[in-house]
This record gives C-alpha cells, structure tokens and sequence, in this order.
C-alpha cells in the first residue's frame, strides 16, 4: 500500500467511532500493534525529545526503504507512535519525506500535532521526516 | 465571624460556568494558576476603561490615579501579609521574578566563593536555579534540605546543614507538588539563630494559608498574584528594610532612579529602587481587588473549607485501587498528587481532560522530587476555594472511567 491508501483506511476505521472514548480505545488498540524498539536502542540519542512521556524511535534502512521501531512509557502516546508508525514505515525516504500527513487532521488529532501540547506528535513527525533525509542520500 | 457560602463564592467566578469538550469543566488545576472572580474581572476592565496611565510620571490627573491605584494595592499587600511598613513591599513580575531578584542582588552583597545557600529536596525549579546560577557566578555552594518519602523534610539533618559560611536559607512554605506544609517557623527560628536570613517561598501559601510575615519574622517573602485569583504578571517580593535597604538594585532603568548623569547615578528609594521600568499597571493594580475579595470572604473560612475537601478528596482517592499518594505529610494544604501502579499520569490526564476535568501532569517543575519518589511524574489536583465536594465527585469517577480505559 502506498502512504496515502494507508492514510485513507485509517481516516475509514477513524469514521466508525463518533464517541471520543471509543477513538482513545481505538488509538490504545493501535499501540499494541506498534512494532518494538529492540532493548539495546531504548537509549538517549533515540529519545524524541519535546514529549511529557518518554518515545523512543529507532530508524532501519532495508532495500531503500525505512522502517521505523519505537515504545512509549504512556500508552495513548504509544498509540499515537503507531500511528505514525503504521503510516510512514516501509516507504523510501524520499516518499516519505514528500507526505502530507493530512489524515491527522481528518481523525481529529490535530490538536495533538500543535507545538505546545505535551505529548511531542510534532516532534515526533519531524524526526521521522529528519531521518529520511539523513538516511535519504545512502 | 463571617461564614462561608459556596454557592455564592462559585457564582463569582463566570469561568467555571463554562463547558470543556462537552463536559461542565470541573478545574482542578488551581496549583497552576486560580481563575478570577468578577470584581477582578471587573477591575482589569474599569483600569483600562476609566484611568490607564502609567504610575510615578506625569502630574496630570490620569497618571496620578492610576498611581494612587498602584500605591493602594502596596498598601493592601502590607496589610495582607502584615508587613511593618508600606516600602517592604517590592511589585515584580511574579514569584520567579522575585527570587532571582533576591538571589542577583542578596548574592551580589552578601555571597561570595565558597559561601552556603541552603534551600530543600522539595523546591520548584524557579526555587533551585537562581541559586544556581548564583553559585555558578561566584563560586558558592547549595546545600539542600533531605525530605523523607511522606514529603517531609528532615530538621535534624537541617540543623546541621548551618556553618560560617552559610549566608540564606530559602525554601518553600507550602510544596507545589506535595502539598506539604513546612514547619517555616522552626526553619525560620533555627536559621536566625545563625543570624541567617530566610526566604519563604509562598506561592502555594498564600491562598490558602494566613501569612504574617512580622509574626514569622521571615526576612523576605515571596509570591504571585495569579495564584491568588489576581491577573498574571505580578508578583510580590516583601523583604525586610534592614535588608532591602543594603542591596544594591536589580535592573537599571525608569523609576529606580533618583539623578542620573553620565558620571553618576543615584538610585531611588525603596521600593522603587527594585521597580526600574514601567511595571504591568493593570495586574498591579487588580491585585488590590484579588485581595480585597480574599478578606471578603475570609483566609481563614477558606483555610477550613479546603482543608475539610483536601481530606474529602484524599479518602476518596485512597479507595481506587493501585492509587498511591505521592506526599501525605502530617500538614498539608489543596494539592493531591498521585500516582497509579502501571499507568502514566500522562495517559490519566489526556483522558480526565476529554471529560471537561483539568488537572496538571507531569514533573510539576520540581524534577528533583520526582527523582527521589523514582516516577517520571504525578497527576496533580490542586484545589482552590470555589471547588466543590461535586468537582471531587467528579474528578473521581473520571478517574475510574479513564483507569478502566487504561489498565
């Protein structure tokens, strides 16, 4: 699936729940689902910083593309982490570094991607797009 | 003795009237800042409708009422805390602002290399890192009062944190994050009995607590208006005249001065010798009201109020399971923070926050605390005089809703 069929079946699933709680349910579900950071990465330098709960990101280029692993100590962030992750790992760095992340808005998490809410969505959206870039020109 | 009627004290705060993603909002963030009754709303609007001028200038008829207006709430902050005299009485930015001014210019006077400034386990950040930056300049050392894991600090170990070289104690009256009340008049009296003075960090105290400063014989005191249901953006720093008088002045600039001329300078008198600049008149000004509304109603009415909710509040949180309070200090004062066995106060907020009911998360600017309890945070409620035994209903059962999402 390209980026864009994956986002559009996210915003599909996202329609079937009216009731915030349901939504919330539903991103705790997705982060049960997040593919693990390894033990050994869960260090300092894969800290995404900005975040009131700790993420942890690990980038991998395999074949030309790049394949995200992260964890969380909270679990909505988690959730929101394998979000992410579901939708940008396992592309090229190039397309991912040419995305528009437009199904955040369309779920109705976009004030989770505002600079000055705590849980770094933003943050972690820019880091995945800064190793694509670094990992781009390999 | 005047009683206190919840109803009506509720009804003077319109903000509470208001809706929070559906839900009647149920603010228990008050720890972060109070909202603000009418008559202070009021009183912000009559500033800028009827006399905004700025203060200590001009003769014309508008700067002088907004002077007189400034001057008024100096008077009423001296009668609030009880101070000896009107220029005791600093207006600053805030709390923040008014540490840093003591640590820049009681540093700049008194502390030298290798000198001691004893502050606690339990101090917020803004309590920490002037101190800090403090000894960083000149070479001095912080020592810091040990707390046990109630939250208590230990005045044996404090007592025998004192040498020659130690030049201030300051610590806080009431812990943001804890809620514990320290005994300040023991810490005070053991100081001086070093002849060294103290700053009490009252921010969390003042709201809550009736404060007298000549009572405690406290050298400097320090808060903000915000915390106490005045606007933001000012803050008090009461300090002794023996004191006050041989600092040397923080900023230069407007107002703090007497002459200048490029060869010399002489700086005004106290207070104005701290205010250089044109202050935030209105919060300046507003805080008379914030203040007024506070002897309305009564500190101490208020004082038995929220303390009967505090523990209200506390025994309701103690029957969820896997709860554990993070400070239960023999005194303490509207603030319960908690953790919950596997689940991130993160996780508690977001979802306490989708049912309209405000709470703080995270390290609340006191990392040190929560180094010493090993937790990356607490949830924090902080309650004010408006809250209600209905706002603690509802807090809990949110509590329970977002617990059964969670574990």
């Amino acid at each position: 699936m390209t980026i864009n069929e994956v986002q559009d079946e996210l915003v599909e699933d996202f329609a079937f729940y009216s009731d915030w709680m349901e939504k919330y349910e539903y991103i705790i579900q997705l982060g049960k689902e997040l593919p693990l950071i390894e033990e050994q990465y869960k260090q300092e330098q894969y800290i995404i910083k900005g975040c009131q709960s700790k993420v942890w990101l690990y980038p991998e280029l395999k074949d030309g593309k790049l394949y995200f692993s992260a964890d969380s100590d909270a679990i909505i962030t988690k959730g929101l982490v394998s979000l992410m992750v579901k939708v940008l790992s396992g592309h090229s760095p190039k397309e991912i570094l040419e995305t528009d992340l437009y199904f955040i808005d369309q779920i109705g998490l976009k004030d989770h991607l505002s600079p000055t809410r705590a849980n770094g969505l933003l943050s972690m959206v820019k880091q995945m797009k800064l190793y694509a870039m670094a990992l781009q020109t390999k | 003795m005047k009683t206190f009627d919840i109803h009506k004290v509720r009804a003077d705060f319109p903000l509470l009237k208001r809706e929070v993603n559906g839900k009647p909002l149920v603010y228990l963030d008050n720890g972060a800042t109070t909202q603000k009754p009418q008559s202070v709303i009021d009183a912000i609007i009559h500033y800028y409708s009827d006399m905004n001028s700025n203060v200590h200038r001009g003769v014309h008829y508008l700067s002088q009422i907004s002077t007189d207006a400034f001057e008024v709430t100096r008077r009423k902050v001296k009668d609030f805390i009880n101070a000896e005299e009107e220029v005791e009485v600093i207006i600053t930015k805030g709390t923040t602002d008014s540490i840093n001014l003591v640590a820049q210019c009681y540093g700049k006077a008194f502390i030298g290399e290798g000198d001691e400034i004893i502050i606690s386990a339990m101090e917020h950040h803004s309590n920490i890192v002037p101190w800090q930056m403090l000894c960083d300049e000149k070479g001095c050392v912080l020592k810091v009062i040990p707390m046990n894991e109630r939250g208590m600090l230990d005045m044996d170990v404090y007592a025998k944190l004192f040498s020659d070289r130690t030049k201030i104690v300051s610590v806080t009256y009431v812990s943001n994050a804890l809620g514990t009340i320290n005994p300040v008049e023991e810490i005070i009296s053991v100081a001086h009995k070093h002849d060294v003075p103290v700053l009490l960090d009252a921010a969390q105290a003042v709201q809550h607590i009736a404060v007298d400063v000549q009572k405690l014989d406290v050298d400097f005191l320090v808060f903000s208006g915000h915390k106490m249901y005045a606007p933001t953006g000012v803050g008090v720093l009461y300090g002794k005249a023996k004191w006050l008088n041989v600092m040397p002045p923080y900023q230069g600039g407007g107002d703090m001065i007497k002459d200048v001329s490029f060869e010399k300078t002489t700086y005004n008198e106290l207070p104005f010798k701290f205010e250089a600049g044109t202050p935030n008149i209105e919060a300046g000004i507003c805080l008379a009201a914030a203040i007024d509304y506070i002897n309305e109603i009564g500190i101490d009415n208020i004082k038995t109020y929220e303390d009967e909710l505090l523990a209200y509040a506390t025994a309701k949180l103690g029957e969820i399971e896997g709860v554990r309070i993070v400070g239960t200090a023999d005194k303490k004062s509207s603030v319960l923070s908690f953790v919950v066995d596997g689940v991130h106060p993160y996780d508690i907020g977001v979802i306490l926050d989708k049912q309209g009911i405000a709470v703080r998360t995270g390290h609340h600017c006191a990392q040190p605390i929560m180094d010493q309890f090993e937790i990356p945070g607490t949830v924090r409620a902080s309650l004010a005089m408006y809250n209600t035994k209905e706002d603690v209903d509802a807090f809990i059962a949110g509590l329970e809703r977002a617990l059964n999402m969670l574990r």
